[in-house]
């Protein structure tokens, strides 16, 4: 009825458990074989933009995951009674009213990230994995359904940020979560990996290796 | 549900409204929630650039929030001036930098002059923090510029910048580039002051020359507008530095 794009896993039997085989699968799918980056290619902007350090990769993550999993809930709760023809207006509302508020605690919490991070945190609000999971999943289904979308989504995105962050601040700055771990003596940080073209390289990389492993091709 | 016509112009327009409000209601409670904080932590990043270009790079190792206001309130001082070196009445807490700096005759702006005293002994002055502003290449950077009681010696510079490229221009916040101007030189001539500058290219050695600063490979803009910003504010300065030489 809203719309026809959106995915209906039918998770409707009446006592289906709380943590079912297919709601795991919503979990853990994105994770992997439904990975909301290396297959469908979406969030890539700022998986180049901030994964030069883990820090602020990780508190980037948990920004992304905060936001997509109460987006996804509020939208689901909201579903029925959202007017069909605004119904992208209503969820930008949302994202964004979310993203604004992760905005101000980080400012509040964490300053020196939330500078690091700038303007990024925002445009967690034009984040595609977000948009994509409530016009495909919360739309047409239950809220602890697209909760648990969300946060499969919020992972399967997370850890890949991290793993280019993880090589990226290594090599880029002989360091992980700001400690030097490759000695300065003998180790001269690699000023290309603190580049997004290195991001972009490192990215293509784990797609490369995912997609082999899982045999997915492109239609 | 059923009986809404959701498609109807009445319920579109009731629907946003409401969400509008709610939504309006909640962010304007989480931002008047979180402002105290945000001000504290803004506050303390100040705090924080001033006592490091003072007292060194390291001077703030392990260091909490808190104690960063103790050690500040311990032993910095504010002299409010104007570029003729005069005292004005301003309050400090509230000077923005950057509205000063908007001020087109830059003889109007008022300049805080930050002197740090030694971390056991006060009263006996470490060095003069000064505040600076300019462009880069994208936006607005700015410096915090400790010059030693000689009034000749930088002892220590703090960059930051709103939105340099990351790996390029954005690496005047490293402290490494930043240590690149201890122990430059500035340099008086009758009216101004001439400020150690980025150099072109990287890697070179500039130890024996103290106007000279290696510069940042890839970041020719940022650095030019580093040079420019730090030879008119240490200009404005001069009178006050001139009036500390002993």
């Amino acid at each position: 009825m809203s719309t026809e794009v959106v995915e209906k896993v039918e998770v409707k039997k009446d006592k289906e458990a709380l943590l079912s085989k297919k709601r795991k699968a919503l979990v853990s799918n994105p994770m992997d074989s439904d990975n909301p980056i290396t297959i469908q290619v979406l969030g890539i902007c700022s998986a180049l933009a901030v994964t030069i350090a883990l820090e602020g990769t990780l508190i980037m993550a948990m920004a992304v995951m905060f936001v997509l999993v109460l987006a996804n809930v509020v939208i689901s709760a909201l579903r029925n009674t959202i007017p069909n023809r605004i119904r992208i207006i209503v969820q930008l509302v949302v994202v964004a009213t979310l993203v604004a508020t992760v905005d101000q605690v980080l400012r509040a919490f964490a300053y020196e990230q939330s500078k690091a991070l700038s303007v990024f945190v925002g445009l967690i609000i034009t984040n595609c994995i977000v948009m994509g999971r409530l016009e495909a999943f919360a739309l047409g289904n239950k809220p602890w359904d697209s909760f648990l979308d969300g946060i499969g989504n919020a992972l399967g995105y997370g850890w890949i940020i991290i793993a280019i962050a993880f090589v990226r601040e290594l090599f880029g700055a002989g360091k992980l979560l700001g400690y030097q771990v490759l000695d300065k003596a003998w180790y001269t940080a690699n000023g290309f990996f603190a580049t997004p073209a290195a991001a972009c390289i490192i990215l293509g990389v784990i797609i490369w290796i995912l997609r082999a492993r899982s045999g997915y091709v492109e239609d | 549900m059923s009986k809404l016509n959701k498609n109807s112009n009445g319920y579109i327009f009731g629907y946003a409204i409401i969400l509008t409000l709610v939504c309006g209601t909640l962010l304007a409670f989480v931002s008047e929630g979180l402002r105290g904080r945000q001000k504290a932590a803004e506050l303390v990043e100040k705090q924080k650039f001033i006592l490091k270009a003072g007292l060194g790079a390291n001077s703030l190792d392990g260091l909490s929030g808190q104690q960063i206001t103790e050690l500040y309130d311990k032993v910095v001082k504010v002299d409010m001036i104007n570029s003729k070196g005069e005292k004005v009445d301003a309050d400090e807490a509230k000077l923005s930098i950057f509205k000063e700096y908007k001020k087109k005759d830059v003889t109007a702006r008022s300049l805080p002059v930050y002197v740090v005293g030694k971390k056991d002994n006060p009263t006996e002055v470490e060095s003069y923090v000064l505040p600076t502003y300019g462009n880069g290449l994208w936006d607005n950077v700015w410096a915090y510029v400790a010059i030693d009681g000689d009034v000749e010696t930088i002892e220590g510079i703090v960059f930051d910048h709103k939105g340099e490229t990351p790996g390029l221009g954005a690496r005047i916040t490293d402290t490494v580039i930043q240590n690149r101007f201890v122990n430059k030189k500035l340099s008086y001539s009758d009216n101004a002051i001439d400020a150690p500058d980025f150099q072109k290219g990287e890697g070179n050695n500039y130890d024996n020359e103290p106007q000279k600063v290696d510069g940042m490979s890839g970041a020719t803009i940022t650095g030019v507008g580093v040079n420019e910003m730090l030879d008119v504010y240490m200009t404005l300065y001069r009178p006050y530095l001139a009036s500390k030489k002993k």
